[in-house]
């Protein structure tokens, strides 16, 4: 298990957002959790991230417990997350926001960067074309790219994804879901948080669903998304 | 500056190096335009020397870290009494041994204020560093071994270079007659002798710690560290993402604006050889911060052109009284409301406006300049 999740409790406060919560992220799969607004998604990578800390449990990446780890990190240890709403650095241009996601890599001036950045503009061709441009002044769809392309140039082992297809149009919402589905087969393991259920629950080995902090459903993603119950409380009754 | 950055390098060097010598010509040319009427010219500028680094300092906790930092003026004091401590009241020691030691105590001021506070975001910041300039003060006042209320004199100055009656040469200053200009040899600056009366050395003292800083803060700026506080200013938790331990760099651009500071505010005292906590009310915290503001946070050269007109402008204007400070006043405000990012604003913001603007124009339906355009508005 690349990621495993054990008996996670977060809370805002006096608020309980999760409440004991276990799950666990295979080496080389995509798992999705899937949930309403308000569910935890959210909070749930931030935690895993270590933006918020955990009230009880353990989260352990590649066996090792890195509840106490802080989140620059455990940046360095393989874990790199596209976060809720994209946050591109705005004033900064495409290039200087993929130097930024490498930030915590030591060798920004050998071939192997130079590959992985090659690597990044092939997934994503828009942003080669505008790779001098200031982020603040692209597209939502562009700047969701951009974010994810940031992420992958730290060299994740673990791609931590959310909601990449929040308020994008259902043809570039394909685009982004076509190039996670190639960014894992390129080998990266990918946790992704999704609205989009029925997109998402596809494109997934497996899925958790949340609702009001605690996991009440988990599964493959494919039975997932021809569940009845499912279908008729994420996917609006006939996906 | 962008004809600037496409000429050749060896031009570009030289135009530096005029634009230097120029700088350092300065009180020597006594040029009738900028020439202050009222007060020495040479201590104008030296006045506008010690600004200048405050407000590079100030830049880089506020323009690239984004610290909103009110108490500016606890790190100049810092600094100042630093080495009033040491080579009057205290000591005896040579002034070029105090000074770093000032600025070291001005650093670790700076980490000592900064590791708690650091931690909170926001307004709290500005809160707790507008006390600290008030403590720091209050303490100076309070404090017999600082010298309370009466303050610190015979402040160590730097050292000569020569005889103390001629320097090494004698460097005359020029004289403008109706339509002549003449070499003045009644009028001469000694090289190097740090004086009471003439102030020309402590300006060239003064400048050559504006390049010093201006030259490091190039090349930090342009490193890992400059874009670190980049993301830190942008996005906190953003930066974290990308593994920027933000809090470190936040307190590494504190300390490093409390370095500066410190410096600046040992040059002033050595230059006044008289401080007391009369000389960093809380007023030129704000000051300094208008310096920054009215210049363009986050750009170098407009956090020194803020410097230059805050310091300089009333001295020019010392003719007028209180009006010029009513008169400094509605500029200030007249800048808020046009030039909001200052009068130089970072590079940035401006390549940012700019394609906003051609995107709206494109909006508008004029044809498109460039290929591509069009998809960026899809």
């Amino acid at each position: 298990m690349l990621l495993e999740v054990e008996g996670l409790c977060v809370n805002y406060g006096h608020i309980e957002a999760i409440r004991d919560i276990s799950f666990s992220v295979p080496e080389g799969t995509v798992t999705t959790l899937i949930g309403a607004n308000g569910a935890g998604k959210t909070t749930t990578l931030k935690t895993i991230s270590g933006l918020r800390k955990i009230r009880a449990g353990s989260i352990k990446f590649e066996g090792k417990d890195i509840s106490a780890v802080e989140p620059y990190d455990r940046v360095k240890l393989g874990i790199g997350q596209s976060p809720e709403g994209r946050r591109c650095f705005i004033g900064m241009t495409v290039r200087e926001n993929l130097e930024m996601g490498a930030f915590t890599r030591k060798d920004r001036k050998t071939a192997a960067y130079r590959d992985d950045l090659d690597r990044v503009l092939g997934l994503f061709p828009r942003l080669q074309e505008r790779i001098d441009q200031i982020a603040g002044t692209m597209s939502g769809g562009e700047q969701q790219m951009l974010a994810m392309g940031r992420a992958l140039m730290s060299r994740p082992r673990l791609l931590l994804l959310d909601e990449p297809s929040m308020g994008l149009a259902p043809k570039l919402i394909q685009q982004i879901f076509t190039i996670i589905t190639e960014i894992n087969s390129q080998g990266t393991t990918v946790l992704l948080v999704e609205q989009n259920a029925a997109q998402a629950l596809k494109r997934s080995h497996d899925a958790h669903i949340l609702e009001t902090g605690e996991i009440v459903r988990s599964g493959k993603g494919k039975d997932l998304a021809v569940d009845p119950a499912v279908k008729a409380a994420y996917l609006g009754g006939d996906v | 500056m962008k004809k600037l950055s496409a000429l050749p390098k060896p031009a570009k060097i030289l135009i530096w190096f005029l634009i230097a010598l120029f700088a350092y010509a300065l009180p020597l040319l006594e040029l009738p335009i900028l020439s202050t009427p009222d007060s020495d010219f040479a201590s104008v500028l030296f006045t506008v020397s010690i600004y200048c680094l405050v407000a590079l300092g100030l830049n880089i906790v506020v323009g690239y870290a984004g610290l909103l930092d009110l108490g500016y003026v606890g790190f100049y004091a810092i600094g100042a009494y630093t080495v009033a401590i040491l080579t009057s009241f205290h000591g005896s020691w040579p002034l070029l041994l105090a000074i770093p030691v000032a600025v070291v105590v001005a650093m670790i001021s700076g980490v000592i204020l900064g590791a708690p506070t650091l931690r909170v975001r926001g307004d709290y910041l500005a809160i707790v560093t507008l006390g600290f300039g008030e403590i720091i003060r209050l303490v100076a006042v309070n404090t017999e071994w600082l010298g309370g209320n009466k303050g610190i004199n015979n402040i160590g100055r730097p050292p000569n270079l020569g005889d103390e009656k001629t320097g090494l040469f004698e460097v005359p200053h020029l004289f403008w007659g109706d339509g002549t200009v003449l070499l003045d040899n009644k009028d001469t600056t000694k090289f190097l002798i740090f004086g009471y009366s003439d102030a020309v050395p402590y300006y060239w003292m003064g400048l050559t710690a504006v390049v010093l800083v201006l030259l490091a803060d190039i090349l930090i700026k342009n490193s890992r560290v400059g874009r670190a506080w980049e993301a830190t200013r942008e996005d906190e938790d953003a930066a974290e993402l990308m593994g920027v331990p933000t809090f470190k760099f936040k307190l590494l651009a504190f300390s490093t604006g409390a370095f500066v500071g410190g410096l600046a505010g040992a040059l002033f005292a050595s230059r006044q050889s008289f401080i007391n906590p009369q000389s960093f009310l809380l007023l030129f915290s704000i000051l300094y911060l208008a310096a920054v503001v009215v210049g363009g946070q986050g750009n170098r050269w407009g956090v020194l052109l803020g410097a230059f007109l805050v310091a300089y402008l009333p001295e020019r204007f010392r003719g007028f009284e209180d009006f010029r400070v009513l008169a400094f006043g509605l500029a200030l405000v007249l800048l808020a409301t046009l030039r909001p990012e200052g009068l130089l604003p970072p590079r940035r913001t401006v390549r940012a406006k700019q394609l906003e603007h051609e995107l709206d124009e494109l909006e508008e339906g004029a044809e498109p300049d460039h290929d591509g355009e069009e998809t960026a508005r899809a």
